[in-house]
Protein backbone atom coordinates (compact mmCIF):
# COMPACT_ATOMS: atom_id res chain seq x y z
CA UNK A 1 0.00 0.00 0.00
CA UNK A 2 1.14 3.42 -1.15
CA UNK A 3 0.48 6.23 1.87
CA UNK A 4 1.94 9.28 2.98
CA UNK A 5 2.00 10.21 6.67
CA UNK A 6 0.27 13.52 7.70
CA UNK A 7 -0.05 14.84 11.33
CA UNK A 8 -2.33 15.40 13.20
CA UNK A 9 -2.54 17.96 16.40
CA UNK A 10 -5.76 18.44 18.80
CA UNK A 11 -6.01 22.15 19.85
CA UNK A 12 -8.37 24.15 21.45
CA UNK A 13 -9.66 27.01 19.53
CA UNK A 14 -7.55 29.94 21.12
CA UNK A 15 -5.49 33.00 19.65
CA UNK A 16 -2.11 32.26 19.17
CA UNK A 17 -2.61 28.31 18.99
CA UNK A 18 -1.57 28.07 14.87
CA UNK A 19 1.45 30.04 15.88
CA UNK A 20 2.80 27.46 18.38
CA UNK A 21 2.25 24.79 16.08
CA UNK A 22 4.28 26.48 13.34
CA UNK A 23 6.78 28.15 15.92
CA UNK A 24 7.69 24.44 16.78
CA UNK A 25 8.33 23.74 13.29
CA UNK A 26 9.93 27.46 11.55
CA UNK A 27 12.66 26.14 14.88
CA UNK A 28 13.19 22.96 13.78
CA UNK A 29 13.73 23.84 10.00
CA UNK A 30 10.63 21.22 8.93
CA UNK A 31 8.93 22.75 6.03
CA UNK A 32 5.50 22.44 5.80
CA UNK A 33 4.01 21.22 2.57
CA UNK A 34 0.42 21.34 2.70
CA UNK A 35 -2.25 21.98 5.61
CA UNK A 36 -5.86 22.07 6.90
CA UNK A 37 -7.86 22.98 9.80
CA UNK A 38 -11.26 21.64 10.92
CA UNK A 39 -12.64 23.36 13.65
CA UNK A 40 -16.30 22.89 15.69
CA UNK A 41 -16.26 25.97 17.66
CA UNK A 42 -14.32 25.52 21.00
CA UNK A 43 -11.60 22.76 19.49
CA UNK A 44 -10.27 22.22 16.06
CA UNK A 45 -7.35 19.19 14.46
CA UNK A 46 -4.98 21.03 12.39
CA UNK A 47 -3.56 18.41 9.62
CA UNK A 48 -0.34 19.18 8.33
CA UNK A 49 2.12 17.29 5.59
CA UNK A 50 5.73 18.46 6.38
CA UNK A 51 9.11 17.40 4.87
CA UNK A 52 9.92 15.49 8.02
CA UNK A 53 7.05 13.58 9.39
CA UNK A 54 9.04 11.93 11.90
CA UNK A 55 11.27 14.33 13.42
CA UNK A 56 7.78 17.19 13.45
CA UNK A 57 5.98 14.39 15.58
CA UNK A 58 8.47 13.72 18.36
CA UNK A 59 9.22 17.62 18.80
CA UNK A 60 5.30 18.01 19.35
CA UNK A 61 4.91 15.39 21.69
CA UNK A 62 8.15 16.39 23.46
CA UNK A 63 6.78 19.78 23.94
CA UNK A 64 2.98 18.54 24.95
CA UNK A 65 0.94 18.33 22.21
CA UNK A 66 -1.58 15.95 21.32
CA UNK A 67 -0.85 14.65 18.18
CA UNK A 68 -0.88 11.66 15.92
CA UNK A 69 0.25 10.48 12.66
CA UNK A 70 -2.31 8.62 10.15
CA UNK A 71 -2.29 7.37 6.99
CA UNK A 72 -3.95 9.46 3.79
CA UNK A 73 -3.40 8.74 0.13
CA UNK A 74 -2.04 11.11 -2.45
CA UNK A 75 -2.80 11.20 -5.62
CA UNK A 76 -0.47 13.37 -8.41
CA UNK A 77 -2.54 15.70 -10.63
CA UNK A 78 -2.04 18.76 -12.55
CA UNK A 79 -1.97 22.13 -11.81
CA UNK A 80 -4.52 23.42 -14.08
CA UNK A 81 -8.31 23.78 -14.29
CA UNK A 82 -10.06 20.34 -14.17
CA UNK A 83 -6.96 18.47 -12.42
CA UNK A 84 -8.90 17.77 -9.13
CA UNK A 85 -11.95 17.31 -11.05
CA UNK A 86 -10.51 14.43 -12.58
CA UNK A 87 -8.87 12.51 -9.79
CA UNK A 88 -11.61 13.34 -7.40
CA UNK A 89 -14.06 11.92 -10.52
CA UNK A 90 -12.38 8.60 -10.47
CA UNK A 91 -12.58 8.13 -6.66
CA UNK A 92 -16.25 8.60 -6.31
CA UNK A 93 -17.02 6.49 -8.92
CA UNK A 94 -15.64 3.32 -6.55
CA UNK A 95 -17.62 5.08 -4.04
CA UNK A 96 -14.55 5.95 -1.81
CA UNK A 97 -15.67 8.20 0.96
CA UNK A 98 -13.26 11.21 1.45
CA UNK A 99 -13.03 12.13 5.05
CA UNK A 100 -10.63 15.08 5.20
CA UNK A 101 -8.36 16.54 2.42
CA UNK A 102 -5.43 18.85 1.64
CA UNK A 103 -3.71 19.96 -1.20
CA UNK A 104 -0.18 19.45 -1.83
CA UNK A 105 1.29 22.02 -4.45
CA UNK A 106 4.79 20.69 -5.69
CA UNK A 107 5.26 23.39 -8.48
CA UNK A 108 3.12 26.00 -8.98
CA UNK A 109 0.79 25.73 -12.16
CA UNK A 110 2.05 22.29 -12.78
CA UNK A 111 1.90 19.61 -10.22
CA UNK A 112 0.34 19.02 -7.46
CA UNK A 113 -0.88 16.22 -4.76
CA UNK A 114 -4.46 15.53 -3.59
CA UNK A 115 -4.08 14.34 -0.20
CA UNK A 116 -7.07 12.90 1.39
CA UNK A 117 -8.10 10.09 4.50
CA UNK A 118 -10.39 7.74 3.86
CA UNK A 119 -11.91 5.56 6.87
CA UNK A 120 -10.08 2.16 5.48
CA UNK A 121 -7.24 2.95 4.06
CA UNK A 122 -6.82 -1.29 2.84
CA UNK A 123 -10.12 -1.45 0.96
CA UNK A 124 -9.70 2.27 -0.43
CA UNK A 125 -6.06 1.10 -1.91
CA UNK A 126 -7.60 -2.14 -3.33
CA UNK A 127 -10.06 0.20 -5.19
CA UNK A 128 -7.72 2.08 -6.46
CA UNK A 129 -4.08 0.79 -7.05
CA UNK A 130 -4.73 -0.71 -10.99
CA UNK A 131 -5.68 2.99 -11.51
CA UNK A 132 -3.10 4.52 -13.34
CA UNK A 133 -2.40 7.23 -10.32
CA UNK A 134 1.36 8.45 -9.29
CA UNK A 135 0.77 8.03 -5.67
CA UNK A 136 2.80 10.21 -2.97
CA UNK A 137 5.11 8.20 -0.29
CA UNK A 138 6.02 9.52 2.98
CA UNK A 139 9.72 8.73 1.79
CA UNK A 140 9.45 11.36 -1.36
CA UNK A 141 8.55 14.36 0.80
CA UNK A 142 12.32 14.62 2.43
CA UNK A 143 13.95 15.15 -1.31
CA UNK A 144 12.22 17.78 -3.61
CA UNK A 145 9.62 16.51 -6.18
CA UNK B 1 -3.04 -12.53 56.82
CA UNK B 2 -2.59 -12.35 60.37
CA UNK B 3 -4.83 -9.30 61.84
CA UNK B 4 -2.49 -6.62 63.15
CA UNK B 5 -3.95 -4.15 65.83
CA UNK B 6 -2.29 -0.85 67.65
CA UNK B 7 -4.51 -0.96 70.60
CA UNK B 8 -6.65 -4.14 70.19
CA UNK B 9 -8.14 -3.85 73.80
CA UNK B 10 -9.56 -0.24 72.49
CA UNK B 11 -10.28 -1.28 68.55
CA UNK B 12 -12.08 -4.28 69.40
CA UNK B 13 -14.11 -3.17 72.16
CA UNK B 14 -17.60 -4.96 72.05
CA UNK B 15 -20.07 -2.20 71.07
CA UNK B 16 -21.71 -2.05 74.32
CA UNK B 17 -18.28 -1.55 76.05
CA UNK B 18 -17.70 1.26 73.74
CA UNK B 19 -21.11 3.01 74.25
CA UNK B 20 -19.94 3.11 77.81
CA UNK B 21 -16.68 4.38 77.50
CA UNK B 22 -18.47 7.39 75.10
CA UNK B 23 -21.36 7.98 77.49
CA UNK B 24 -18.81 8.54 80.52
CA UNK B 25 -16.28 10.52 77.79
CA UNK B 26 -19.28 12.68 76.99
CA UNK B 27 -20.37 13.22 80.27
CA UNK B 28 -17.04 14.40 81.43
CA UNK B 29 -16.63 17.16 78.32
CA UNK B 30 -19.93 18.35 78.50
CA UNK B 31 -19.18 19.25 82.00
CA UNK B 32 -16.07 20.87 81.97
CA UNK B 33 -17.37 22.98 78.82
CA UNK B 34 -20.05 24.11 80.59
CA UNK B 35 -17.96 24.89 83.82
CA UNK B 36 -14.92 26.48 82.00
CA UNK B 37 -16.15 27.68 78.57
CA UNK B 38 -18.31 30.98 78.81
CA UNK B 39 -19.46 30.67 75.10
CA UNK B 40 -20.54 26.83 75.55
CA UNK B 41 -22.32 27.68 79.07
CA UNK B 42 -24.41 30.34 77.11
CA UNK B 43 -25.22 28.31 74.44
CA UNK B 44 -26.56 25.77 76.67
CA UNK B 45 -28.42 28.33 78.90
CA UNK B 46 -30.28 29.35 75.60
CA UNK B 47 -30.94 26.10 74.42
CA UNK B 48 -32.20 25.35 77.60
CA UNK B 49 -30.15 22.70 78.67
CA UNK B 50 -27.85 21.26 81.57
CA UNK B 51 -25.19 19.07 81.33
CA UNK B 52 -27.46 16.84 84.20
CA UNK B 53 -30.04 16.31 81.13
CA UNK B 54 -27.47 14.12 79.73
CA UNK B 55 -28.75 11.00 80.85
CA UNK B 56 -27.71 8.78 77.91
CA UNK B 57 -25.61 9.34 74.62
CA UNK B 58 -28.66 9.75 72.91
CA UNK B 59 -29.22 13.00 74.88
CA UNK B 60 -26.61 14.53 73.38
CA UNK B 61 -29.44 15.73 70.55
CA UNK B 62 -30.67 17.90 73.33
CA UNK B 63 -27.50 20.32 72.99
CA UNK B 64 -26.89 22.87 70.06
CA UNK B 65 -24.66 22.16 67.32
CA UNK B 66 -21.57 23.96 67.22
CA UNK B 67 -21.00 25.65 64.01
CA UNK B 68 -17.89 26.99 62.49
CA UNK B 69 -19.03 30.82 63.42
CA UNK B 70 -18.87 29.54 66.75
CA UNK B 71 -15.08 29.33 66.79
CA UNK B 72 -14.66 32.94 65.79
CA UNK B 73 -16.51 34.43 68.97
CA UNK B 74 -14.66 35.38 71.73
CA UNK B 75 -11.40 34.60 68.67
CA UNK B 76 -9.17 33.59 69.34
CA UNK B 77 -8.35 31.95 72.60
CA UNK B 78 -12.55 31.96 73.31
CA UNK B 79 -13.39 28.25 73.27
CA UNK B 80 -10.33 27.11 75.27
CA UNK B 81 -11.18 25.04 78.12
CA UNK B 82 -7.53 24.98 79.72
CA UNK B 83 -5.49 27.46 80.29
CA UNK B 84 -2.81 28.92 77.67
CA UNK B 85 -0.14 27.54 79.90
CA UNK B 86 -1.56 23.96 78.74
CA UNK B 87 -1.67 24.49 75.07
CA UNK B 88 0.93 23.53 73.36
CA UNK B 89 0.04 23.58 69.40
CA UNK B 90 -1.41 26.31 67.37
CA UNK B 91 -3.02 24.87 64.03
CA UNK B 92 -5.34 26.99 61.80
CA UNK B 93 -8.05 26.26 59.18
CA UNK B 94 -8.30 28.79 56.23
CA UNK B 95 -12.16 29.76 55.87
CA UNK B 96 -13.66 31.06 52.77
CA UNK B 97 -13.24 34.47 53.87
CA UNK B 98 -11.45 36.19 56.74
CA UNK B 99 -9.72 35.18 59.75
CA UNK B 100 -8.56 31.40 59.58
CA UNK B 101 -9.92 29.37 62.31
CA UNK B 102 -8.00 28.91 65.23
CA UNK B 103 -7.56 25.36 66.60
CA UNK B 104 -5.41 24.55 69.89
CA UNK B 105 -4.13 21.57 71.34
CA UNK B 106 -2.50 20.15 74.65
CA UNK B 107 0.27 17.57 74.93
CA UNK B 108 -2.44 14.92 75.71
CA UNK B 109 -4.20 16.06 72.30
CA UNK B 110 -1.21 15.88 70.22
CA UNK B 111 -0.65 12.44 71.95
CA UNK B 112 -3.59 11.57 71.30
CA UNK B 113 -4.35 12.19 67.99
CA UNK B 114 -1.18 10.49 66.77
CA UNK B 115 -2.28 7.38 68.63
CA UNK B 116 -5.47 7.61 66.09
CA UNK B 117 -2.86 7.90 63.36
CA UNK B 118 -0.34 4.87 64.39
CA UNK B 119 -3.72 2.62 65.30
CA UNK B 120 -4.71 3.89 61.89
CA UNK B 121 -1.62 3.07 59.80
CA UNK B 122 -1.66 -0.31 61.36
CA UNK B 123 -4.91 -0.98 60.07
CA UNK B 124 -3.98 -0.17 56.65
CA UNK B 125 -0.82 -3.08 57.10
CA UNK B 126 2.02 -0.47 57.62
CA UNK B 127 4.63 -1.01 60.14
CA UNK B 128 7.53 0.03 61.88
CA UNK B 129 9.82 -0.84 58.65
CA UNK B 130 7.80 1.19 56.23
CA UNK B 131 9.39 4.85 55.17
CA UNK B 132 6.70 7.35 55.04
CA UNK B 133 6.63 10.37 52.06
CA UNK B 134 4.35 12.98 54.05
CA UNK B 135 3.49 15.56 51.01
CA UNK B 136 0.90 17.65 52.38
CA UNK B 137 1.55 20.87 53.48
CA UNK B 138 4.07 21.41 56.69
CA UNK B 139 2.87 24.30 58.71
CA UNK B 140 -0.33 25.79 60.17
CA UNK B 141 -2.38 23.09 57.98
CA UNK B 142 -2.90 20.02 60.18
CA UNK B 143 -2.27 17.34 57.40
CA UNK B 144 1.37 16.94 57.57
CA UNK B 145 2.17 17.64 61.17
CA UNK B 146 -0.29 15.41 62.72
CA UNK B 147 0.16 12.55 60.07
CA UNK B 148 3.89 12.93 61.04
CA UNK B 149 3.90 12.46 65.01
CA UNK B 150 1.54 9.14 64.28
CA UNK B 151 3.82 7.92 62.02
CA UNK B 152 6.88 8.29 64.43
CA UNK B 153 4.99 7.10 67.09
CA UNK B 154 4.56 3.80 64.73
CA UNK B 155 8.43 3.88 64.51
CA UNK B 156 8.03 4.46 60.60
CA UNK B 157 10.70 6.39 59.29
CA UNK B 158 9.37 9.78 57.80
CA UNK B 159 10.42 11.99 55.19
CA UNK B 160 9.13 15.36 55.33
CA UNK B 161 9.01 16.24 51.89
CA UNK B 162 6.10 18.55 51.95
CA UNK B 163 3.87 19.13 48.92
CA UNK B 164 4.92 20.83 45.41
CA UNK B 165 8.42 19.96 43.63
CA UNK B 166 7.50 17.12 41.69
CA UNK B 167 10.53 16.34 40.62
CA UNK B 168 12.16 16.07 43.96
CA UNK B 169 9.07 14.11 45.19
CA UNK B 170 10.21 11.45 42.45
CA UNK B 171 13.88 11.66 43.38
CA UNK B 172 13.20 10.83 47.27
CA UNK B 173 11.16 8.01 46.21
CA UNK B 174 13.77 6.56 44.56
CA UNK B 175 16.94 7.38 46.68
CA UNK B 176 14.88 6.41 49.97
CA UNK B 177 12.84 3.87 48.64
CA UNK B 178 9.37 5.35 49.92
CA UNK B 179 6.88 2.88 51.04
CA UNK B 180 4.00 4.96 51.84
CA UNK B 181 3.19 8.36 50.48
CA UNK B 182 0.26 10.34 52.14
CA UNK B 183 -0.63 13.42 49.96
CA UNK B 184 -4.06 15.02 48.36
CA UNK B 185 -5.91 12.92 45.52
CA UNK B 186 -5.08 15.52 43.25
CA UNK B 187 -1.59 15.57 43.64
CA UNK B 188 -1.20 11.79 43.41
CA UNK B 189 -2.84 11.81 40.43
CA UNK B 190 -0.16 14.36 38.78
CA UNK B 191 2.48 12.75 40.61
CA UNK B 192 1.29 9.77 38.74
CA UNK B 193 1.17 11.03 35.75
CA UNK B 194 4.55 12.64 35.67
CA UNK B 195 5.66 9.04 36.82
CA UNK B 196 4.54 7.86 33.74
CA UNK B 197 5.79 10.50 31.68
CA UNK B 198 9.21 9.86 32.41
CA UNK B 199 9.57 6.21 32.11
CA UNK B 200 9.87 5.53 35.65
CA UNK B 201 8.48 2.27 36.34
CA UNK B 202 6.18 2.05 39.47
CA UNK B 203 6.86 -1.54 41.24
CA UNK B 204 10.47 -1.62 39.96
CA UNK B 205 12.10 1.77 39.92
CA UNK B 206 9.80 2.84 42.63
CA UNK B 207 8.63 0.81 45.09
CA UNK B 208 5.75 2.17 46.50
CA UNK B 209 2.88 0.25 48.69
CA UNK B 210 0.49 2.38 50.28
CA UNK B 211 -0.86 5.91 49.42
CA UNK B 212 -2.53 8.01 52.15
CA UNK B 213 -4.79 9.70 50.39
CA UNK B 214 -7.14 12.66 51.74
CA UNK B 215 -7.90 16.27 53.03
CA UNK B 216 -10.21 16.79 50.06
CA UNK B 217 -12.98 14.07 48.71
CA UNK B 218 -12.55 11.72 45.79
CA UNK B 219 -14.17 9.02 44.36
CA UNK B 220 -13.54 4.99 43.69
CA UNK B 221 -13.00 5.84 39.81
CA UNK B 222 -10.21 8.00 40.63
CA UNK B 223 -8.99 5.80 43.68
CA UNK B 224 -8.98 2.79 40.81
CA UNK B 225 -6.89 5.01 38.73
CA UNK B 226 -4.16 6.18 41.55
CA UNK B 227 -3.80 2.42 42.20
CA UNK B 228 -3.03 1.31 38.89
CA UNK B 229 -1.10 4.04 38.05
CA UNK B 230 1.09 4.13 40.74
CA UNK B 231 0.55 -0.25 41.24
CA UNK B 232 -0.27 1.07 45.32
CA UNK B 233 -3.37 0.73 48.02
CA UNK B 234 -5.00 3.77 48.18
CA UNK B 235 -6.19 4.38 52.00
CA UNK B 236 -8.82 6.81 51.77
CA UNK B 237 -7.99 9.12 54.99
CA UNK B 238 -10.47 11.69 56.26
CA UNK B 239 -9.61 14.73 58.84
CA UNK B 240 -10.42 18.19 59.10
CA UNK B 241 -8.43 20.42 61.70
CA UNK B 242 -11.33 21.11 64.34
CA UNK B 243 -11.31 17.53 64.82
CA UNK B 244 -7.37 17.84 65.02
CA UNK B 245 -6.65 16.72 61.65
CA UNK B 246 -6.12 13.31 59.74
CA UNK B 247 -6.70 10.14 61.35
CA UNK B 248 -10.52 10.71 62.03
CA UNK B 249 -11.79 8.82 59.54
CA UNK B 250 -9.35 5.84 58.28
CA UNK B 251 -10.14 3.28 55.60
CA UNK B 252 -9.73 -0.82 56.77
CA UNK B 253 -8.10 -3.32 53.81
CA UNK B 254 -11.97 -3.66 53.30
CA UNK B 255 -12.02 -0.34 51.98
CA UNK B 256 -15.34 -0.08 52.09
CA UNK B 257 -15.89 3.20 54.34
CA UNK B 258 -14.01 5.00 56.97
CA UNK B 259 -13.68 3.90 60.37
CA UNK B 260 -14.41 6.85 62.55
CA UNK B 261 -12.48 6.11 65.89
CA UNK B 262 -15.11 6.14 68.77
CA UNK B 263 -13.36 6.53 71.72
CA UNK B 264 -12.19 9.46 70.54
CA UNK B 265 -15.27 10.97 68.88
CA UNK B 266 -18.96 10.91 68.73
CA UNK B 267 -20.60 10.43 65.16
CA UNK B 268 -23.85 11.52 64.26
CA UNK B 269 -25.28 12.34 60.52
CA UNK B 270 -27.96 15.10 60.49
CA UNK B 271 -30.02 16.34 57.90
CA UNK B 272 -28.11 19.39 56.94
CA UNK B 273 -31.39 21.87 56.50
CA UNK B 274 -33.21 20.59 59.98
CA UNK B 275 -30.31 19.06 61.89
CA UNK B 276 -32.49 16.12 62.64
CA UNK B 277 -30.79 12.84 63.11
CA UNK B 278 -30.64 10.23 60.41
CA UNK B 279 -30.53 6.86 59.71
CA UNK B 280 -27.71 4.63 58.66
CA UNK B 281 -27.60 4.50 54.67
CA UNK B 282 -29.04 8.27 54.49
CA UNK B 283 -26.63 10.72 53.36
CA UNK B 284 -26.11 14.21 55.69
CA UNK B 285 -23.61 16.19 57.45
CA UNK B 286 -21.33 14.19 59.66
CA UNK B 287 -21.37 16.18 63.56
CA UNK B 288 -18.89 14.86 65.56
CA UNK B 289 -18.37 15.55 69.14
CA UNK B 290 -14.46 15.49 70.65
CA UNK B 291 -14.42 12.80 73.46
CA UNK B 292 -10.95 13.23 74.40
CA UNK B 293 -10.21 16.38 73.56
CA UNK B 294 -8.87 18.16 76.29
CA UNK B 295 -7.31 22.12 75.03
CA UNK B 296 -10.17 23.09 73.45
CA UNK B 297 -13.45 20.55 73.03
CA UNK B 298 -16.17 21.01 70.24
CA UNK B 299 -19.31 19.47 71.17
CA UNK B 300 -21.87 18.52 68.09
CA UNK B 301 -19.56 20.22 65.50
CA UNK B 302 -20.84 21.04 61.87
CA UNK B 303 -18.30 19.60 59.64
CA UNK B 304 -19.82 20.41 56.55
CA UNK B 305 -19.00 16.95 54.94
CA UNK B 306 -21.51 14.83 53.49
CA UNK B 307 -21.64 11.10 54.37
CA UNK B 308 -23.64 8.56 55.62
CA UNK B 309 -23.26 5.48 58.60
CA UNK B 310 -22.61 2.00 57.54
CA UNK B 311 -23.63 -0.23 60.06
CA UNK B 312 -22.93 -3.40 60.64
CA UNK B 313 -19.49 -5.46 61.72
CA UNK B 314 -16.03 -5.03 59.50
CA UNK B 315 -14.28 -7.85 58.07
CA UNK B 316 -10.99 -6.44 59.83
CA UNK B 317 -12.61 -7.12 63.16
CA UNK B 318 -12.85 -4.02 64.44
CA UNK B 319 -15.79 -2.31 66.18
CA UNK B 320 -15.89 1.33 65.27
CA UNK B 321 -18.02 2.97 63.18
CA UNK B 322 -17.79 3.18 59.79
CA UNK B 323 -18.94 6.41 57.38
CA UNK B 324 -19.16 6.25 53.38
CA UNK B 325 -16.16 8.16 51.41
CA UNK B 326 -17.01 11.74 51.98
CA UNK B 327 -19.42 12.63 49.35
CA UNK B 328 -19.04 16.23 48.98
CA UNK B 329 -19.00 19.46 50.87
CA UNK B 330 -22.43 20.50 52.14
CA UNK B 331 -20.79 23.77 50.83
CA UNK B 332 -19.74 22.11 47.62
CA UNK B 333 -23.69 21.08 46.64
CA UNK B 334 -24.98 23.44 43.67
CA UNK B 335 -28.07 23.99 42.14
CA UNK B 336 -28.24 23.99 38.69
CA UNK B 337 -31.98 24.45 36.85
CA UNK B 338 -33.53 23.09 40.22
CA UNK B 339 -31.13 19.95 40.69
CA UNK B 340 -28.73 19.09 43.37
CA UNK B 341 -25.31 18.53 42.01
CA UNK B 342 -22.16 17.68 43.90
CA UNK B 343 -18.85 17.93 41.67
CA UNK B 344 -18.02 14.30 43.24
CA UNK B 345 -21.02 12.82 41.08
CA UNK B 346 -19.31 14.62 37.89
CA UNK B 347 -15.73 13.08 38.74
CA UNK B 348 -17.22 9.59 39.30
CA UNK B 349 -18.92 9.95 35.49
CA UNK B 350 -15.76 11.17 33.76
CA UNK B 351 -12.86 8.84 35.58
CA UNK B 352 -15.45 5.88 34.13
CA UNK B 353 -14.89 7.22 30.49
CA UNK B 354 -12.20 6.08 28.59
CA UNK B 355 -10.40 9.06 26.61
CA UNK B 356 -11.13 11.38 29.74
CA UNK B 357 -7.53 12.58 31.40
CA UNK B 358 -7.68 13.61 35.80
CA UNK B 359 -8.99 16.90 35.27
CA UNK B 360 -11.83 18.74 34.46
CA UNK B 361 -13.46 22.09 35.98
CA UNK B 362 -17.32 22.79 36.30
CA UNK B 363 -18.66 25.91 34.89
CA UNK B 364 -21.42 27.80 36.02
CA UNK B 365 -23.02 30.86 34.37
CA UNK B 366 -25.28 32.98 32.07
CA UNK B 367 -28.73 31.96 33.05
CA UNK B 368 -28.62 28.70 34.99
CA UNK B 369 -26.19 26.83 32.41
CA UNK B 370 -23.19 24.56 33.15
CA UNK B 371 -19.73 23.98 31.10
CA UNK B 372 -17.87 20.89 31.73
CA UNK B 373 -14.10 21.37 30.90
CA UNK B 374 -12.31 18.30 30.34
CA UNK B 375 -9.32 17.25 29.69
CA UNK B 376 -8.29 14.35 27.09
CA UNK B 377 -6.29 11.56 27.38
CA UNK B 378 -3.27 12.46 25.06
CA UNK B 379 -3.10 8.50 23.88
CA UNK B 380 -6.51 9.03 23.13
CA UNK B 381 -5.99 11.25 20.28
CA UNK B 382 -5.92 8.85 16.72
CA UNK B 383 -5.93 12.46 14.77
CA UNK B 384 -9.08 12.53 13.73
CA UNK B 385 -11.78 14.57 14.94
CA UNK B 386 -14.78 12.65 14.39
CA UNK B 387 -13.33 10.39 17.52
CA UNK B 388 -13.41 13.60 19.29
CA UNK B 389 -16.33 14.43 18.65
CA UNK B 390 -17.86 10.74 19.45
CA UNK B 391 -16.33 11.17 23.06
CA UNK B 392 -17.95 14.40 24.02
CA UNK B 393 -21.37 12.99 22.70
CA UNK B 394 -20.45 10.40 25.02
CA UNK B 395 -19.11 12.49 28.03
CA UNK B 396 -22.59 15.14 27.94
CA UNK B 397 -25.39 11.83 27.93
CA UNK B 398 -23.54 10.24 30.36
CA UNK B 399 -23.48 13.18 32.81
CA UNK B 400 -27.15 13.88 31.20
CA UNK B 401 -28.11 10.55 32.66
CA UNK B 402 -26.29 10.47 36.14
CA UNK B 403 -27.73 14.20 37.12
CA UNK B 404 -30.32 14.63 34.94
CA UNK B 405 -29.44 18.21 33.31
CA UNK B 406 -27.38 18.49 29.92
CA UNK B 407 -24.32 19.74 30.45
CA UNK B 408 -22.08 21.71 27.36
CA UNK B 409 -18.89 19.91 27.44
CA UNK B 410 -15.87 20.98 26.50
CA UNK B 411 -12.29 18.97 25.51
CA UNK B 412 -9.26 20.28 26.55
CA UNK B 413 -5.49 19.79 26.49
CA UNK B 414 -4.16 17.58 28.93
CA UNK B 415 -2.61 20.23 31.56
CA UNK B 416 -4.42 23.42 31.01
CA UNK B 417 -6.92 23.01 33.90
CA UNK B 418 -5.52 24.03 37.11
CA UNK B 419 -3.54 21.25 39.00
CA UNK B 420 -4.22 22.19 42.71
CA UNK B 421 -1.61 20.62 44.92
CA UNK B 422 -4.12 21.66 47.47
CA UNK B 423 -7.45 21.56 47.53
CA UNK B 424 -8.56 21.62 43.56
CA UNK B 425 -10.81 24.09 43.05
CA UNK B 426 -13.44 22.23 40.66
CA UNK B 427 -16.28 25.05 40.60
CA UNK B 428 -16.40 28.34 39.23
CA UNK B 429 -19.71 30.06 39.31
CA UNK B 430 -20.15 33.37 37.31
CA UNK B 431 -23.79 32.98 37.45
CA UNK B 432 -25.33 36.52 38.03
CA UNK B 433 -28.52 36.05 39.69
Amino acid sequence: MKIVEILSIFAENKPGKLEKITEVLAHEMINILGFSIASVKDFGVIKLLVDDVDRAYEKFKEKGFIVAKLPAFGIELEDRPGGLYEVVRKISAKGINIESALVYVVETRKRAFFVFEVEAPHRTWELLKEENFNFLETSQLRTKQ
Amino acid sequence: MVKRYFRPEIELLSRDALKELQFKRLKKIINKVYNLVPHYREKFKRAGVKPSNLKSLEDIRLFPFTTREDLFVDYPFGLLAEPLEKVVRLHTSSGTTGKPKALFFSKEDIKAQAELIARSLVMSGATASDILQNSMTYGLFTGALVMHYGAELLGMLVIPAGPGNTERQIELMQTFGTTCIHMTPSYALYVATIIQERGIRPGIDIKLKRAYLGAEPYSEETRRKIETMLKVEVYNCYGLSEMGGPGVGFECPAKDGLHIWEDAFLVEVVNPNTGEPLNPGEVGELVLTTLNRTAMPLIRYRTKDLTTLLEGPCHCGRTHIKIARILGRADDMFIVRGVNIFPQQIEGVLMSIKGVAQNYQIILEGYDEMTIKVEIDREFFDGRIERILKLREEITERLRQALQVRPKVELVEPGTLPISEGKAKRVIDKRVL
